[in-house]
């Protein structure tokens, strides 16, 4: 099928065929009327971004989001199946020459969780990643201060991981009240 | 011999069976009452509160003192400083990470100072207090609150009545001589 482009506009199908050509490990997400969705190692992720970034007719000079997500119990095809215990880091580009889009998604080793940091290529990308690294617990080698944002400094545990234990009180102050439960409901 | 009180005489205390002496034309009028009474006449009607509202009861505060309820006209104007504020008003969702920081502005009062909690999340959490991770089941968890304002958020009239109420409060403060301390945080 021929897919005609408009002028200064790539499409969909054209993102995909383009990064798929320059990166053949990279695992292409298909799903109908979606944004191109790339899945990559995390060794390979610089240089899948550095290429997204820096190819003209590509040319995703912007990073729209960054978002952890936790995979814990991923539900499958059948009822009762789970696919997934990782982590995953999702990157949503945008170009804003060429009016596209494209997302790239990363799966993380549950108890390692290390991704290299993007905020070389978008600066924008160091806030992200703190509030990633701060709620789940994802590192982000290479960022220059990465600290937990959202959270006080001294706060345990990533609170948007599926599998986490609510503290019992923090900073003297009781959390737990009366007639109150704080279980992780069905990921416990 | 000591004159009626005539129409239009400087009679500030309402309680404490004020004498006002002198009011021939030309005379220098005279109040007796009690100084307790006097200073705190002073405090009721200059409750300056802090500029401090950290979500949507912000908005609500914002409002009263707009020009439609104008809390102006209870003498109270808001300030950017603690220091130079009497009334602390928690306007909003205080997470565990801004709770220090309302401490703190709690702590650079000058006493007396009085807290106002507004809202349900002020008070004990709002709808956050059952599953949020982050959030405070309410402020007087850190520091004592006079006056609870319920709410979601309160409309203007509901904080000019914790307002209100709070002025009663204030009235009956004890300036000189033993008072009674601050109430024990709540932990």
């Amino acid at each position: 099928m021929t897919v005609v482009a408009p002028p200064g506009k790539l499409t969909r199908q054209r993102v995909l065929e383009l990064a798929s050509e320059r990166f053949p490990a990279a695992t292409i997400l298909v799903r109908p009327n979606s944004v191109p969705c790339l899945l990559v190692e995390a060794a390979h992720l610089i240089d899948v971004m550095q290429f997204l970034r820096d190819d003209p007719a590509l040319d995703f000079k912007s990073l729209s989001d960054l978002a952890g997500v936790d995979l814990l119990k991923w539900p499958g095809e059948k009822k009762g199946e789970f696919l997934h215990s990782e982590l995953m880091v999702v990157y949503q580009l945008h170009s804003l020459n060429h009016r596209h889009h494209a997302t790239v998604k990363v799966i993380l080793k549950r108890d390692t969780a290390t991704v290299p940091s993007v905020a070389g290529l978008w600066p924008v990308a160091g806030w992200f990643e703190r509030e990633a690294f701060d709620l789940y617990g994802i590192t982000f080698s290479g960022h220059a201060d990465l600290r937990r944002l959202l959270t006080p400094e001294d706060w345990t545990g990533f609170p948007l991981r599926k599998d986490y234990a609510y503290p019992e009180s923090y900073g003297g102050v009781a959390l737990k009240r009366e007639g109150q439960h704080f279980d992780a409901g069905p990921y416990a | 011999m000591v004159d009626p009180v005539p129409s239009g005489s400087i009679c500030p205390v309402r309680t404490g069976g004020g004498l006002t002496v002198g009011s021939r034309p030309g005379d220098c009028e005279l109040h007796l009452t009690a100084v307790e009474d006097f200073l705190n006449w002073g405090k009721e009607h200059s409750l300056f509160y802090l500029l401090f509202a950290t979500a949507c009861c912000g908005i609500e505060l914002m409002q009263t003192g707009g020009p439609r309820y104008d809390v102006d006209r209870l003498g109270m104007i808001p300030r950017a400083s603690p220091r130079q504020a009497d009334l602390l008003i928690v306007a909003g969702t205080i997470t565990h990470k801004m709770a220090s920081r309302a401490k703190r502005l709690w702590e650079q009062m000058a006493e007396p100072r009085w807290v106002v909690s507004m809202g349900s999340c002020a008070n004990a959490g709002g709808p956050f207090s059952k599953f949020s991770y982050s959030v405070l089941n309410g402020i007087d968890k850190h520091f004592p609150v006079d006056i609870y304002v319920p709410g979601c958020p309160p409309r203007p009239e509901a904080l000019i009545d914790g307002v209100i109420e709070l002025r009663e409060r204030v009235r009956r403060w004890q300036t000189l001589g033993v008072r009674p301390r601050d109430a024990a945080v709540i932990a």
